[in-house]
């Protein structure tokens, strides 16, 4: 079970970016909970200074832009 | 070359849709068509070609730069920062928090924060476009020095120790040692073409809206309210209007795309350039949803104090392009 999160604040992206990796992952048919994490802590904790930023399994994996469909594939493929 | 569209707009209200010259709406119409089509024109062909020359500069390069420089030039180089960085309010949150967790002075991250959404290419774009130069370099150079200024004051009065706690934690224990500039980036023409591509059609997708909005004001105000009327009640520039328009700029939330069709149409119908640029840059930078926002990073009292020092600067540049006002426009 992967735990991704994403993180930024009231951003459109952000909601963008969540919907995107949900519907990905539902076609890859990969066990995965997505949260949103809209807490300013967050951002220091990770090191994170543009959003929207992916946090997978506490790793960040992504920041300052909405990934592609085929990116967040890729996140997922290995 | 801009008198292309005036010119089109003529062609389009006068002689295709048949509105006479003379009428309200016709002047109305005449003014939103040239503006809309000139302002679409000019954004799209100077965003694409500004982004291409800063493709390879991003915030995490800005940062390393910014950190454990010497105060003066910290304050010049977060509002050059700023100014450089196209704005969206959603990423001063995250930019606030990055720039203080590498220990930069909290003066130098506002110096930045209060440029970034006064000045930017779309802001300079349109200024020149509607405006002419002689403004804009004028605008950019206020905007300058409130961020500068600004930055330098709350340094002054140390403004850190009214962060929110977990900020003030990590700011306490940050150090400029840790922070790397990520390796310049080298990027391809053609790697530069789609960041250029993708940031035009962002800023466009973000921003048209709030042309149409601009500029639909303006054209009513520009349109409809009569010459004389801003001649007889607002020209003489009595000292009360100024702190009426920075007032009346606050609750108006838009950004400077929103507000340079507007300022164009005030400016035409003769307010003192002081009393308009008051009211503008009340508009762009003293919003509320921004200091909502920033809620999440700073206590109230800093907060109020940010608010109040932007309101008072506001104020005084305008009293003193009013008072400039006669030299200036034997240069404009």
């Amino acid at each position: 079970m992967k735990e991704i999160k994403v993180l930024g604040i009231g951003c459109a992206r952000c909601q963008d970016t969540a919907r995107l990796i949900e519907q990905v992952v539902g076609e890859m048919g990969v066990e995965a909970r997505v949260t949103k994490d809209t807490r300013p802590e967050a951002l220091v904790e990770y090191k994170v200074m543009s959003t929207p930023a992916v946090v997978i399994d506490d790793t960040l994996i992504h920041s300052g832009s909405m990934p592609k469909a085929e990116q967040v594939r890729q996140w997922f493929s290995d | 070359m801009l008198e292309i569209f005036n010119q089109l707009a003529t062609l389009l209200v006068f002689t295709l849709a048949g509105l006479d010259p003379s009428t309200a709406l016709g002047v109305a119409a005449h003014f939103f068509v040239a503006s809309v089509t000139k302002i679409f024109a000019l954004l799209l062909v100077l965003i694409y070609v500004l982004a291409l020359l800063r493709a390879s500069l991003d915030l995490e390069r800005m940062r390393a730069f910014l950190a454990g420089r010497n105060r003066f030039f910290g304050y010049l180089m977060g509002s050059t920062f700023g100014a450089i960085t196209p704005f969206c309010s959603c990423s001063s949150v995250p930019v606030f928090i990055g720039f203080t967790t590498a220990r930069i002075p909290i003066g130098i991250t506002m110096s930045f924060l209060i440029t970034s959404p006064m000045i930017n290419q779309v802001a300079i774009v349109l200024l020149w476009g509607l405006l002419g130069w002689q403004i804009t370099l004028l605008y950019v150079a206020v905007g300058f020095a409130v961020g500068m200024l600004g930055g330098a004051f709350l340094d002054a009065i140390r403004a850190e120790r009214w962060l929110q706690p977990f900020l003030a934690k990590a700011y306490a224990e940050a150090s400029t040692d840790n922070v790397e500039a990520p390796e310049r980036r080298r990027l391809s023409l053609k790697q530069r073409h789609e960041f250029a591509r993708d940031e035009t059609l962002e800023i466009l997708r973000r921003v048209w809206k709030w042309v149409f909005i601009g500029v639909g004001l303006g054209a009513a105000l520009y349109g409809f309210v009569p010459d004389d009327w801003v001649e007889t009640h607002l020209a003489d520039g009595a000292w009360w209007q100024v702190p009426l328009a920075v007032l009346m700029g606050i609750p108006l939330y838009t950004n400077i795309t929103g507000v340079v069709p507007v300022m164009e149409s005030l400016l035409l119908k003769g307010l003192p350039i002081g009393t308009t640029l008051a009211f503008c840059m009340s508009t762009v930078a003293a919003s509320f949803p921004e200091f909502v926002l920033l809620k999440q990073v700073m206590q109230w009292r800093l907060l109020v104090i940010v608010f109040a020092m932007l309101l008072v600067s506001f104020t005084l540049i305008g009293w003193i392009l009013n008072a400039l006002g006669p030299l200036l426009s034997g240069m404009m």
